[in-house]
């Protein structure tokens, strides 16, 4: 790992100023992916500013048929909050699946959308509850917000405060994990609205994606048997020494189904 | 350089350190506390499990300056007075080790699971809550064994 300066921000206006201020500047969350990147040197930032420090985006509430999560708050405090629990419990068990106890412990939600690693879990859930993401500068819908691979609409100098997630009493998260890491090989998050549903797919391609194809066909008929006849693109699936493209597609409408099963 | 200052095992401890420098190699370069292992130095072994602010925590994924001010326990930190700590005897009394190399991690990790999920532990429970921590030599048999008495002992 390079060495780097190393400053503890007590405000989001602190933790802004010291990343303009800085060369190479980098917000450190629960640094569970950062410092592994660090010390792979596939990152090697001048300065690292700590968010730890700044209460304000630890807080979790419940309003108007949302539930607001600050960006510092950790996979084990959504796995375990009561509002959670109550408005999408969903999502706090996605929480609780994330990596193990000790990353649940330091991870945070906000390190975790700013990273968007293709088979992270907790862009499946943004999509699929189409929830919002506050920044110090604006309000970023969910479904703008993956932007390819690693990258998302996030500026250099823009911090995400918090996420903004629509209740959701019907939905359900559905994990292949990859036996080491916990990784999504294949997750698939599926939100039943009174309306429509929605679909966010992590894992099978590069970046997250809602699934289209999936969303048309449980409109017209929400059961298991809808999926059968879609037909997903191989070419866009990811391959890799874990799973194949065809081997991703298939999984997507089998974790697909179960949710839809979880649902009914 | 930075001054870092916490509380390791119930002691003030102090020292300067690069910004770099991770938690694991603070406790056992500069304090002399090598109970705690690295196994991978990538996140995944649990080997350098340690406790921050009563947590469990991966030291090898910490910045010791991240640790400024916060309370630390490590494996060092559990007998009291001579008396192994319920969950070392517990992994004594079972057999759960081998080499021992994981054993630092798997009794931190073990009090964490024992702190979030009571005393009466179900096989299911330990296995699923034992994902980050990982041993060579036992199988885990012995080691979900020991868990689970050590956390009947730790009720008391
Ligand atoms: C062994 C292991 C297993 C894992 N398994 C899984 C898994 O199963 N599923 C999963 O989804 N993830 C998994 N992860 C990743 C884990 O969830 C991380 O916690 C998460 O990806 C990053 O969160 P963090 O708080 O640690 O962020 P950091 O590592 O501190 O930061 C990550 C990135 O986000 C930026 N950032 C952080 N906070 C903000 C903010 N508020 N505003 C703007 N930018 C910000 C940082 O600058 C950095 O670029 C695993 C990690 C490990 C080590
Ligand atoms: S040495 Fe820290 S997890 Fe392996
Ligand atoms: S006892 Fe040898 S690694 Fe676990």
């Amino acid at each position: 790992m390079y060495n780097f300066s190393f400053e503890k921000v007590k405000s989001v206006e602190e933790a802004v100023t010291a990343i303009q201020k800085a060369e190479d500047g980098k917000f450190v969350a629960g640094g569970q992916t950062m410092l592994p990147t660090m010390k792979h040197r596939l990152a090697g930032p001048s300065n690292i500013i700590d968010l730890s420090g700044v209460e304000s985006l630890t807080e979790i509430k419940a309003h108007n048929e949302c539930v607001t999560i600050g960006a510092m708050v950790t996979h084990r405090s959504v796995a375990s909050s009561p509002e959670v629990l109550r408005d999408i419990p969903a999502l706090a068990k996605l929480a609780g699946n994330i990596g193990d106890p000790a990353v649940r412990n330091r991870g945070t939600i906000g390190g975790s959308i700013a990273n968007n690693d293709p088979a992270a879990d907790y862009p499946a859930a943004i999509i699929g509850l189409g929830a919002t993401v506050n920044t110090n500068k604006r309000e970023i819908s969910g479904d703008d917000f993956f932007t390819g691979m690693f990258e998302t609409a996030l500026e250099e100098d823009e911090l995400i405060t918090s996420i903004s997630f629509p209740v959701a009493n019907v939905a359900a998260y559905m994990k292949f994990e990859n036996p080491a890491s916990r990784y999504a090989i294949v997750g698939v998050f599926l939100v039943k609205l009174s309306d429509n549903v929605r679909v966010g797919v992590t894992g099978a391609t590069a970046c997250v994606h809602r699934g289209r194809r999936l969303e048309d066909a449980l409109n017209k008929n929400f059961s298991p048997a809808a999926i059968d006849p879609v037909e997903l693109s191989v070419e866009e699936m990811n391959s890799d020494i874990h799973a194949s493209a065809e081997y991703r597609a298939h999984l997507v409408k089998v974790m697909t189904k179960r949710a839809v099963e979880a649902c009914n | 350089m930075v001054n870092v200052s916490m509380s390791v095992n119930g002691k003030s401890v102090t020292g300067e350190v690069e910004e770099r420098t991770l938690l694991v190699q603070f406790l056992r370069e500069n304090l002399r506390l090598t109970g705690t292992h690295i196994g991978c130095d990538t996140s995944q072994c649990g080997a350098c499990v340690v406790h921050v602010d009563g947590v469990s925590v991966k030291s090898c994924t910490m910045l010791a300056v991240q640790a400024n001010s916060t309370e630390v326990t490590t494996i060092e930190g559990l007998a009291a007075n001579g008396d192994l700590h319920p969950m070392q005897q517990a992994f004594k009394d079972n057999h759960g080790l081998q080499c021992g190399f994981c054993t630092p991690g798997m009794v931190m990790s073990a009090i964490d699971i024992v702190n979030r999920n009571g005393n009466d532990l179900d096989e299911t429970t330990v296995r699923k809550e034992l994902e980050g921590n990982i041993c060579r030599c036992t199988g885990y048999h012995n080691i979900v064994k020991s868990i689970q008495a050590g956390a009947k002992s730790m009720g008391g």
